[in-house]
């Protein structure tokens, strides 16, 4: 789809609105509908678009899989340092009431940075799983047998 | 009322959308219906007050899922294989028995479910009616649906992220063989460009 243009400059235009839209539904959940999950959808279908229109080659490039894999197990343990920072500060493990000096701010604060860690793997999964389906070559598999490689 | 005429309206979009699955061989077409039945199944959940949920099935069931299936049909062929006897009568019949079983059993039991929104239903006279009080007037924060999912079953969630993050590495590995035995075996180019070649 890289020759067409009209598609081109559409990805192009949407790309960092759809990115800004993910970050208000993951910022804004404890307002309106939305969270993590919702919103890391959403900024993994900008990624996807960009790789649907100008191929898989270039959506690599900006989303490379090192930092795919390093993302997809920040966000585990983003939300599992949430846990262990208010166990930590006297509290129960995700006990969010301890992580601020008011246990309102705390839970907000909690909440905020859990969502995050949520929202961080969604999006790197989504990302990770359409690259892997995206790039996956039959005759590689095939080629994992043990007799089939062609070491060297 | 409208509520009511609504949801049989959205339910005859859902039928027809199976009917149509089930009638079509081509592999792209029952993708892209698949897409729009869960948008449909969205407005449903907007239509039940249920906002939160509809925007993860509109976001995740319509959008991602449709793309990762088409991302998947890339290597699979485009129709449906025909069978022999899969518009043969017993195979037909059996479905047919065990839609019926099914369908009655699960009828059978909506009968003693409460009415939609039934304040004296079991589940809001439990925990919840803590959560209501207590989210807005102390916490301070609006979104009730927030709050459960992040702090009051924080710890449901966190095994939901890891469930997520399993799933993602495991079919990442199956799919891209990126494990050690398997870059020692076959020394070719790796996805990212980089060559690893060690056994010389």
């Amino acid at each position: 789809m890289k020759d067409n243009v009209v598609l081109r400059v559409a990805a192009k235009i949407l790309f960092a609105p759809i990115i800004l839209f993910g970050l208000y539904v993951q910022f804004h959940g404890d307002f309106g509908p939305g969270g993590g999950f919702q919103a890391g959808v959403i900024v993994a279908a900008a990624f996807i678009l960009h790789a649907l229109v100008f191929g898989l080659e270039a959506g690599r490039r900006i989303f490379p899989l090192w930092l795919n894999l390093v993302l997809l197990t920040a966000g585990v343990l983003i939300y599992g340092a949430v846990g262990v920072a208010s166990m930590a500060l006297n509290g129960l493990f995700l006990d969010y009431n301890v992580l601020a000096d008011d246990p309102a701010h705390g839970q907000h604060l909690g909440i905020l940075i859990v969502e995050f860690g949520v929202g961080l793997t969604v999006t790197t999964v989504m990302v990770l799983l359409f690259h892997a389906f995206a790039g996956f070559v039959p005759e590689r598999a095939q080629a994992d047998a043990p007799d089939g490689g062609d070491a060297g | 009322m409208t509520t009511v005429l609504l949801n049989i309206f959205l339910m005859l979009l859902l039928v027809s959308i199976v009917v149509m699955v089930m009638r079509t061989h081509k592999l792209f077409a029952v993708v892209v219906l698949s897409g729009a039945y869960s948008l449909i199944c969205a407005a449903m959940f907007v239509n039940l007050d249920a906002v939160d949920v509809a925007f993860t099935e509109a976001a995740v069931g319509a959008g991602i899922s449709t793309v990762l299936f088409l991302a998947a049909m890339a290597v699979l062929p485009g129709d449906e294989k025909q069978t022999k006897d899969s518009h043969s009568l017993t195979s037909s019949l059996t479905g047919l028995l065990v839609c019926v079983i099914a369908g009655g059993v699960l009828m059978l039991a909506a009968v003693d479910l409460p009415a939609i929104g039934d304040p004296q239903a079991p589940v809001h006279l439990h925990v919840a009616p803590r959560y209501l009080a207590e989210s807005d007037a102390v916490l301070h924060i609006p979104n009730v649906v927030t709050t459960v999912l992040a702090s009051y079953r924080g710890f449901d969630t966190l095994g939901e992220t890891v469930v997520v993050f399993a799933a993602g590495l495991g079919v990442f590995v199956l799919l891209c063989g990126a494990t050690r035995t398997a870059r020692r075996r076959v020394a070719k180019p790796k996805l990212d460009g980089q060559e690893i070649r060690d056994e010389g």
